[in-house]
């Protein structure tokens, strides 16, 4: 089956023209038509434009464009927050209407301009605020591992569509976890790139200073080709940093022997579930095997990051969904004067958590309360960014597990948003400090069987040995193999 | 641990985000929760810290001031609720 495949090996039979992007186009719709009823990975696909895309690729593998082009004739699907051309685009919110992208981000650009079929629009929590994908006005998606458990999120259609063979790779996005959180609890491999490597032009933003697009793969190998195609200054964000962008499959070469990897002490907190423990020990068991050293290291104020990334992420998002107000796009519920109209229109609009989130974000940065939330923050964010900086004077990357428990029970905490963010605890700091991780499967629970995520944190613009050394690990262990039953048959 | 008086209508005016009265009472209950976990950042000495705004050391990017093509106008327009003579259309605000 075509929609099994990894990019590499879907790009190597179409190369050889064994297969055509058409077949491999229409694998993924079937396989959407057979499991996505029930996982709800996806909002919409538009199967018309999918396979004028698979036909517009066969014309040009005919031609030898693949020599050019990584991507050519590979079905890739995008999160609900990115601009694509023509399509709609809801950010999983009801306050967007019939919101039609005018343009497309540059992520999607790249995408296109690599040969990738860019299609479908893929669940997510509202405006990317979530851990569970059970804020989406579209409905919740479901782990295709278990489905009567979240797969994660915000970007939970993105890690569920890999996982269930929907798509051959997605994109999503990480603001506090996003990406490795989900890929943790579906059982992917999910990248957050560092803050300015990839472009947000086109991304619907969240917390700006946090944000960043990442890929869902197969391996570690796809994770390299994806981020490959997306990286690179654009000067339509003026946070994007030009520094050139390397080759990282050349990087992928299975030699990590005299690598440092740090394992913060930390991160042994009471909440983490044993099996999850167990299985982070074995990984760290397995470095040593392939050669790398294991240093016990202290990142001391990782106590404070649930607290540091509430105050900045909710301050930031409640002055970026300030422009949701009925006027130019998306719905509008009218009123007398302008104030009340983007009061009802917003108030119709957002859903329970970003209404929390805007709430919160504007006290924090009232007047009388801004030096005691939102400035204290934004230095004790300084103080978790020199933690990371300070552990990369000796290490090469940081181990830990990426969630404290596998997959939990849809609406298990749901009532609870304390209890949620807290299940953000590991993968917070890594958008605080700004530098790069990447989740990779690394076992899984006894009874239900979930997958376990390993997540691997590495030095700003260090993605090269960030996955080399996720690449060596994988390839010495067989869990990126294992699929859920309900997906195989 | 003290926890600030929240004034959640307050709050949702300043937002311009119109919250139904049981909305009011759920979130205010929830947020009292969310800010009395936040507190303990006071636990810290942050006097000589200097805030990070964001982690890339960027300042003033700028670019040529030069014209280039930018969205149509009608592309501008197509997602608006209300429009009119190429424009968007909104309550009145002057008498």
């Amino acid at each position: 089956m075509l929609n099994q495949l990894t990019i590499s090996g879907l790009a190597a039979k179409l190369a050889k023209r064994e297969v055509s992007a058409r077949e491999a186009m229409q694998s993924c719709l079937d396989q959407i038509a057979r499991v996505d009823g029930k996982i709800h990975a996806f909002i919409s696909h538009d199967d018309g434009d999918a396979m004028a895309q698979a036909e517009a690729a066969d014309r040009e593998l005919a031609k030898g464009g693949h020599n050019a082009r990584p991507l050519l004739g590979i079905p890739v699907a995008v999160k609900d927050v990115l601009a694509v051309k023509d399509q709609p685009l809801n950010c999983g919110s009801k306050i967007l209407g019939k919101f039609i992208s005018p343009y497309d981000a540059t992520v999607v650009e790249k995408l296109k301009a690599a040969g990738a079929i860019v299609f479908g629009r893929l669940n997510m929590d509202e405006f990317a605020m979530g851990s569970s994908t059970e804020n989406s006005a579209f409905g919740i998606t479901r782990n295709p591992w278990d489905t009567t458990r979240i797969p994660g999120g915000s970007s939970g259609g993105s890690a569920a569509a890999v996982a269930a063979d929907e798509a051959i790779a997605t994109l999503g996005s990480d603001t506090g976890g996003s990406i490795r959180q989900p890929a943790a609890l579906c059982g992917c491999v999910g990248l957050k790139p560092t803050y300015g490597r990839v472009s947000r032009y086109g991304l619907v933003a969240f917390a700006s200073s946090l944000d960043q697009i990442g890929p869902f793969t197969k391996d570690v190998r796809d994770a390299a080709t994806m981020l490959g195609v997306i990286s690179g200054h654009d000067p339509r964000d003026s946070t994007s940093v030009p520094q050139p962008v390397p080759d990282y499959a050349a990087s992928l070469t299975g030699h990590i022997k005299g690598l440092k990897l740090g394992l913060p002490k930390e991160y042994l907190i009471g909440g983490l579930d044993p099996e999850v423990k167990a299985a982070v020990d074995a990984a760290v068991k397995q470095f040593e095997k392939l050669g790398a050293e294991i240093v016990e290291i202290s990142l001391p104020h990782t106590d404070y990051g649930v607290s540091v990334y509430y105050i900045i992420a909710t301050a930031e998002a409640s002055a970026n969904l300030a422009r949701f107000d009925g006027i130019r796009y998306g719905a509008r519920v009218d009123g007398a004067d302008p104030i009340e109209l983007y009061s009802r229109t917003r108030g119709a609009g957002f859903g329970a958590e970003v209404k929390r989130r805007i709430i919160l974000g504007t006290y924090v940065l009232s007047s009388g309360y801004y030096d005691a939330y939102y400035l204290r923050a934004q230095k004790v964010r300084t103080l978790i960014r020199n933690d990371f900086l300070k552990a990369y004077e000796t290490v090469d990357a940081i181990v830990t597990p990426t969630t404290p428990t596998a997959a939990f029970k849809i609406g298990e905490k749901s009532d609870d948003p304390l209890q949620m963010y807290l299940s953000d605890i590991f993968t917070i700091s890594c958008n605080l400090a700004g530098i790069c991780g990447v989740s990779i499967p690394c076992g899984f629970t006894k009874n239900p069987k979930l997958p376990i995520g390993l997540q691997l944190l590495g030095k700003p613009f260090g993605e090269e040995a960030l996955l080399k050394i996720a690449h060596a690990y994988e390839q010495s262990t067989l869990w990126h193999k294992d699929k859920s039953a309900m997906v195989e048959q | 641990m003290s926890v600030p008086q929240f004034d959640v209508k307050y709050v949702a005016h300043l937002a311009r985000l119109h919250l139904a009265p049981d909305e009011e009472i759920k979130l205010g209950a929830q947020l009292g929760g969310i800010l009395g976990y936040i507190e303990k950042l006071k636990e810290l000495d942050v006097a000589n810290v200097e805030p990070t705004a964001h982690a890339v050391p960027l300042v003033n990017v700028t670019r040529p001031d030069e014209v280039r093509p930018s969205l149509p106008h009608d592309d501008a327009l197509r997602n608006a609720p209300a429009q009119a003579n190429g424009l968007f259309m909104v309550p009145k605000i002057v008498e």
